[in-house]
């Protein structure tokens, strides 16, 4: 980049201009918010920082928000390989309109992401009063939580994984299965270890979006303290109760999530020279 | 949002036999899209088509969904066209202009997508709030017949302006990562040719660079319009959520839940995801159109 041409570059004044510019505008607009959460959360001391996070509803808010990742994650990692795999390795009719569908998740607001699996199985409906029927809880309980959580987690796996997998071609499982490798061998030795970067990279986002998720969950989750709040709506209902230190104090470990996820993307894309 | 991905280099007719797997792979992923994603979409319009077209009618004609329509689509459309100017300055800066700390800058860049929503509402709630580090300096302004002068009470927060704040914030990513790869493919020479040529630097940016940059400043913007108007975790905190003055459209269907309504909420659900997947359409189109402008393999 320091190897511009003269010709296609502008004198320093501009370019002075358009960097100070660049880093006012996303100092102020992503800076800012960032360091607010921190000051906020430790505004009052330390102590309560911590009493804060010790605080039995932040803690069940921890744990459920744990399990909803541990549950929609590992879901769609093995459906990401299995889409991807089809996709990449084979051809059939129809394959655009499945990247396509693929995809829809993404193009749907939270809060509808949420609605849908209310429409389909809240409890005035013919499906959710047989659940009822049964005793079966889903909707306003943690398996609602965890169905609308992997809705909108559902593309990020297969679309960081399928690139890397088209990219990679076939030669080398074609020969693994020449030379006498199973299905699965192959699978284990050759594929997955071929595509090691681009399913972490897609675990790390798939896991960011599934922890921080906030309008769809927020929808179906029913919001009962210390039983369906995950640590999003934890945020929210210290801040509608106005004790901003508990707020704050859970926004900065889903900041901190943040601010590794966008660390260990840097890491990933600095080693396999992904831009 | 939607980024075509390539297809494969090379013909599969021989792997077919080669490679196993390809009726559990397709069988499963088609059985979990329908289970998780095909039947729940495609209930809520079934249910919406069940509903009378008076009570269709009746609640997307009631003036408190209209005036959320308006608000979510105008608050959208302006805030991504901001996001199209700001987005353009930081992908230019960060592509052609070397200064110490890029690489973190160009991380940063990411950070909306990133960071929750919730997080980020109540950070730029708090912010802008006449307390705020932002909307305490702005509190003792107000904003007269078009000009900014010194008066008091010019609130962000619990404003539309807030929302407007939170839209630009979740959008500026889809701008910038738009546009900086077709800005890192642009070769040097056709700029060179210009300037030799006797083009002023004016000139050029208008004449050779913001045409071909143009498809991929409005898909960013599409982008952008499209995640800001289903967005509801950072917009609820900052927003007042008045009925008719700060109700956005997700938070109107959330307010339609709260009273059992699920008709309505399921009404205005069709008209959204309507509008969601016009957008992908026009997304999907708009990219095919980048890459033969531009003559390469997107994004």
């Amino acid at each position: 980049m320091n190897t511009r041409p003269k010709l296609a570059t502008e004198p320093w004044p501009i370019r002075l201009l358009f960097i100070g510019g660049t880093l006012i505008f996303l100092g102020l607009f992503l800076g800012l918010p960032l360091a607010t959460v921190f000051a906020s959360a430790f505004s009052a001391g330390r102590g309560v920082y911590l009493d804060s996070l010790r605080d039995p509803n932040t803690v069940s808010a921890i744990k459920l928000t744990l399990l909803t990742a541990a549950v929609s994650v590992p879901l769609n990692v093995v459906f990401g390989i299995s889409a991807a795999w089809a996709i990449a390795k084979f051809e059939f009719r129809g394959k655009n309109l499945l990247l396509t569908l693929i995809d829809l998740p993404f193009a749907v607001s939270p809060v509808v992401s949420g609605l849908i699996f209310v429409l389909l199985l809240g409890r005035f409906t013919p499906l959710g009063g047989w659940l009822e029927a049964h005793n079966i809880k889903i909707i306003f309980a943690v398996p609602g939580i965890i169905l609308a959580t992997t809705f909108v987690t559902f593309p990020f796996v297969v679309r960081e994984i399928l690139p890397v997998m088209q990219a990679q071609g076939m030669d080398e499982e074609q020969a693994a299965r020449v030379l006498g490798a199973s299905g699965w061998q192959t699978f284990w030795r050759i594929s997955l270890p071929n595509i090691k970067w681009g399913l972490l990279y897609g675990v790390i986002l798939c896991n960011a979006r599934a922890m921080g998720e906030f309008g769809a969950v927020s929808v179906v989750s029913g919001k009962i303290l210390g039983l369906t709040n995950t640590l999003p709506l934890q945020v929210e209902a210290f801040n509608d109760d106005y004790n901003f230190t508990g707020a704050f104090a859970a926004a900065s470990l889903l900041a901190l999530l943040g601010l590794v996820t966008l660390a260990a993307k840097s890491l990933i894309e600095w080693k396999t020279e992904r831009r | 949002m939607s980024i075509t991905l390539p297809q494969p280099a090379i013909k599969t007719n021989t792997a077919r036999r080669i490679l196993p797997g390809f009726g559990l792979s397709l069988g499963y992923t088609v059985f979990y899209l329908c289970l998780l994603v095909l039947i729940p979409l495609s209930t809520t319009f079934f249910k919406a088509a069940a509903l009378s077209p008076a009570k269709f009618a009746a609640v997307i004609a009631d003036p408190r969904t209209v005036a959320a329509f308006k608000l979510s689509f105008g608050t959208s459309a302006l805030a991504a066209l901001f996001n199209a100017f700001a987005g353009l300055l930081v992908a230019w800066t960060l592509v052609r202009y070397p200064f110490p700390g890029r690489r973190i800058v160009d991380g940063l860049v990411d950070l909306p997508f990133a960071l929750p929503t919730a997080v980020a509402g109540i950070c730029l709630s708090a912010v802008y709030a006449e307390n705020g580090w932002i909307g305490s300096r702005l509190y003792h302004w107000q904003f007269v017949h078009g000009a900014f002068v010194r008066g008091s009470h010019f609130d962000v927060s619990y404003t539309p302006l807030g929302i407007f704040v939170a839209l630009v914030f979740i959008g500026l990513p889809f701008v910038v990562r738009t546009v900086q790869p077709v800005l890192q493919d642009l070769e040097t020479d056709v700029e060179e040719a210009a300037a030799s040529l006797g083009a002023a630097r004016g000139q050029i940016f208008f004449r050779v660079l913001l045409p071909t940059l143009f498809p991929a400043v409005l898909t960013g913007w599409t982008l952008a319009f499209a995640r800001a108007l289903g967005e509801y975790g950072s917009v609820i905190f900052i927003s007042n959520n008045v009925p008719l003055k700060g109700e956005i459209i997700p938070k109107l269907i959330m307010e339609k839940l709260d009273q059992y309504d699920y008709a309505g909420a399921n009404a205005i659900a069709v008209v959204m995801l309507l509008a969601s997947f016009a957008l992908l359409l026009v997304i999907n189109i708009l990219q095919g159109w980048s890459r033969k402008h531009l003559g390469m393999s997107g994004l």
